[in-house]
């Protein structure tokens, strides 16, 4: 078993690559059953977001991914040379890890990545492309994500100018529901902040503007109402979040107006979110209590600070994954002795059966209690056996001397042999998982990284 | 006749009315400082922890403290809550029992940083008190005890999360003005939430007050006479109680947050503190 991933994201193509390269939803079981189709490829993923196409595999003997990019989806070669990226086996799974838990994302700690890798795994599990070993993989990656997002900060900062402004409104007023939005101007961050807001739960929004026309036309837009810029002090009492992105050159909110607003609402608190340069809101207003005001630098800065927190946080991150993948890579070699296990235990069972066949003639006719005690001292011896070269393959599969061990007790018990000629059909399956195997052979295909478990 | 040498038997009837109260507190007490131990490393960067350990400890002392109390009542055949130290395990338990209250409510623990030293205290001083003698009450029923201290003991507990929750309505507000979002007070909880906490519980909290005071009052007439309400202790306790109903008036009626709001629930809280030495 090897596993293939083959990509572009973000960071590698142009969004035209990108463009040529994504799949519709409609397309992708498609996509799916053709890759599953590719020679060598036994279990297989495709996933296609705005910001990357991918291609996991689990093949036998490796499989040549990029042919399948050529010809699936009509891109010549040296389109893709310089833009795609391949990783095999340890590096594979590293990647998948690092998507899920958004440590590759164009925002890094962003939450959609995940639910998007889940809706790939879920059709290419529907489609039946993936079930052993991807299986293994990707629930590993989404245990690996939910422990990221538990014990790392990554996903809990904002780092938009809009989304920094729902944060410090959520920690002035808890819920954003039932809180009133004044847009006072028609600055186009405002309305992207006003967006986010409506976006995160705030229901009712208002629009003022020196041009009423301009503030009818947002407040359809966004389902608002409208109010004439004259009104402006008598209505700014009912706003809990205002903000301002008018193009006055005095500030629009003083001192004396905070004063007032704030007895208009017996004291509670109102969060002012100024964009406007020069400032439309005095900062002395921040003094009063239960007045928030922030402009577009302590905005930017919250950000600042919040991307810092987050590149720390990606630190720890990607500690946790390096030793997830090693953990990874242990449990996979573990299974890797198994088959290996069931042979060794077959054919020692073939031996006791053919043994105790041998001496029913000398042994005579047994009664229940005799035939029981037969088996259960033949088993016993049996099992005693082979205890000690069960557990040593089985402690040793993670070590070095794993491939050493692991041909010495197949020679030493003449399995290949015996697999030959007792298994038939299963032979070549029990021996390329029981002797190549531990090697993990790398794939085929050219890669600019590639890895290996062992390695 | 030969002198009997002296020797200090205790008896099986004390042995289960006092010791086994006692034994279940001291299991609360452990279970407290598993708690507040957690707490104390939460607060230096061990959340996954304070959230595993944390809660179920000081659940589970809740209910032990709960099982040390009722066994307490029902084995009594004094006067209940007659000594400062059954009423500090009082007042502990009804803390911690708000404490939950406010934790399933709102989904915050951040009260705990205040409750939990405080009911430790409260726990280790009455787990670990001695043997007082109680004197058989004759003139009131052992109900309106009952119900005179555990009301005045559930205002008292409301006045503490409404003064707690108006410091950290102060903190968090420093927090916003400084712009800092980050850092050692990160994890409190919306400022709206902080204000609602201690307003809600001042409004809990009036109620119980004023009828524990009523009940008080009838206890004072019953034991000293019509002119009870002349004792200092008892002018305290009016005085507290008055403080108690501005607070709420400027909380509901004018809005009253922040500093203001936490000035004037640090006065009342003085005036219950003293009320609380001075009938203790």
């Amino acid at each position: 078993m090897n596993f293939q991933l083959i990509g572009v994201n973000h960071n590698s193509a142009p969004l035209e690559l990108r463009e040529r390269l994504a799949i519709p939803e409609t397309r992708l079981p498609d996509a799916i059953q053709s890759l599953v189709r590719q020679p060598g490829v036994e279990e297989g993923l495709v996933l296609s977001t705005c910001n990357r196409v991918e291609l996991l595999a689990s093949t036998r003997h490796g499989s040549d991914l990029k042919d399948f990019l050529r010809s699936y989806f009509g891109v010549n070669s040296d389109a893709l040379r310089s833009h795609i990226y391949e990783f095999e086996q340890r590096d594979a799974v590293r990647h998948v890890f690092r998507v899920a838990c958004s440590l590759d994302s164009m925002v890094v700690g962003e939450p959609q990545i995940l639910g998007q890798v889940k809706e790939a795994y879920a059709v290419a599990r529907g489609l039946g492309a993936v079930h052993s070993a991807l299986e293994a993989l990707l629930s590993r990656a989404f245990a690996v994500a939910k422990r990221v997002r538990t014990e790392t900060a990554i996903g809990s900062s904002s780092v938009s100018i809009s989304s920094v402004a729902v944060q410090l409104a959520q920690k002035i007023f808890g819920t954003l529901k039932d809180k009133v939005v004044y847009v006072v101007g028609a600055g186009k961050m405002a309305e992207l902040a006003a967006r986010h807001l409506i976006a995160n739960g705030a229901e009712t929004i208002l629009f003022s503007n020196r041009t009423f026309e301009r503030a009818a036309l947002l407040a359809e837009a966004f389902g608002g109402k409208a109010i004439p810029f004259e009104q402006l002090y008598e209505t700014a009492c009912h706003a809990d979040i205002v903000l301002t992105s008018t193009g006055a050159s005095e500030p629009l909110f003083r001192r004396e107006h905070g004063e007032r607003l704030l007895s208009q609402r017996k004291n509670r608190p109102m969060f002012f979110i100024d964009i406007a340069v020069p400032r439309n809101v005095d900062p002395e207003m921040n003094r009063l209590d239960g007045m928030f005001v922030y402009d577009i630098d302590h905005l930017q800065g919250v950000a600042s600070n919040n991307s810092a927190e987050r590149k720390k946080e990606a630190e720890r991150a990607e500690n946790i994954i390096e030793l997830e993948v090693d953990r990874f890579a242990s449990r996979m070699k573990s299974l890797a002795v198994v088959p290996t296990i069931l042979s060794l235990q077959e054919y020692c069972e073939t031996i006791r059966q053919a043994e105790i066949d041998r001496s029913r003639g000398k042994l005579g006719k047994l009664n229940v209690d005799q035939e029981a005690a037969v088996e259960a001292i033949t088993r016993g011896i049996i099992n005693k056996l082979l205890h000690t070269p069960i557990t040593t393959l089985k402690s040793s599969a993670a070590s070095p001397e794993a491939a050493t061990i692991h041909e010495m007790i197949r020679r030493i018990f003449n399995l290949n042999g015996n697999l030959n000629s007792a298994n038939g059909n299963n032979t070549q399956a029990s021996r390329d998982q029981s002797g190549e195997e531990l090697e993990y052979p790398q794939a085929n295909g050219p890669g600019p990284k590639t890895g290996r478990f062992d390695s | 006749m030969r002198k009997a040498p002296f020797r200090c038997i205790m008896p099986q009837r004390i042995i289960i009315q006092v010791l086994m109260p006692q034994f279940w507190l001291r299991v609360a007490l452990v279970l407290y400082g598993v708690g507040l131990l957690d707490a104390l490393i939460g607060l230096w960067g061990g959340r996954r922890l304070l959230a595993k350990v944390m809660i179920p400890a000081v659940g589970l002392g809740t209910v032990v403290h709960c099982v040390s109390l009722a066994e307490g009542a029902m084995l009594s055949e004094t006067n209940p809550l007659s000594s400062l130290h059954q009423i500090e395990s009082l007042f502990a338990f009804l803390l911690m029992a708000f404490f939950f209250f406010i934790y399933a409510r709102y989904q915050t623990a951040s009260p705990g940083i205040a409750v939990f030293p405080l009911v430790f205290l409260l726990t280790f001083s009455s787990a670990f008190a001695g043997i007082s003698p109680q004197s058989p009450s004759t003139h009131v029923s052992p109900g309106w005890i009952y119900m005179h201290v555990g009301l005045v003991l559930l205002g008292y507990c409301a006045l503490f999360f409404s003064f707690f929750a108006s410091i950290l309505y102060l903190i968090q507000e420093r927090n916003l003005k400084a712009r800092g979002t980050g850092g050692f007070w990160s994890g409190l909880p919306p400022l709206a939430t902080i204000d609602e906490i201690g307003y809600r519980s001042l409004v809990v909290g009036f109620p119980f007050m004023t009828f524990g005071f009523l009940a008080g009052a009838f206890l004072g007439e019953v034991r000293y006479g019509a002119g009870y309400f002349r004792d200092p202790k008892i002018l305290v306790s009016i005085l507290m109680w008055v403080v108690y109903t501005v607070l709420l008036y400027t909380r509901w009626n004018v809005g009253w947050r922040g500093r203001r709001a936490a000035y004037l629930g640090a006065f009342a809280f003085l005036a219950a503190i003293l009320a609380f030495a001075a009938n203790t």
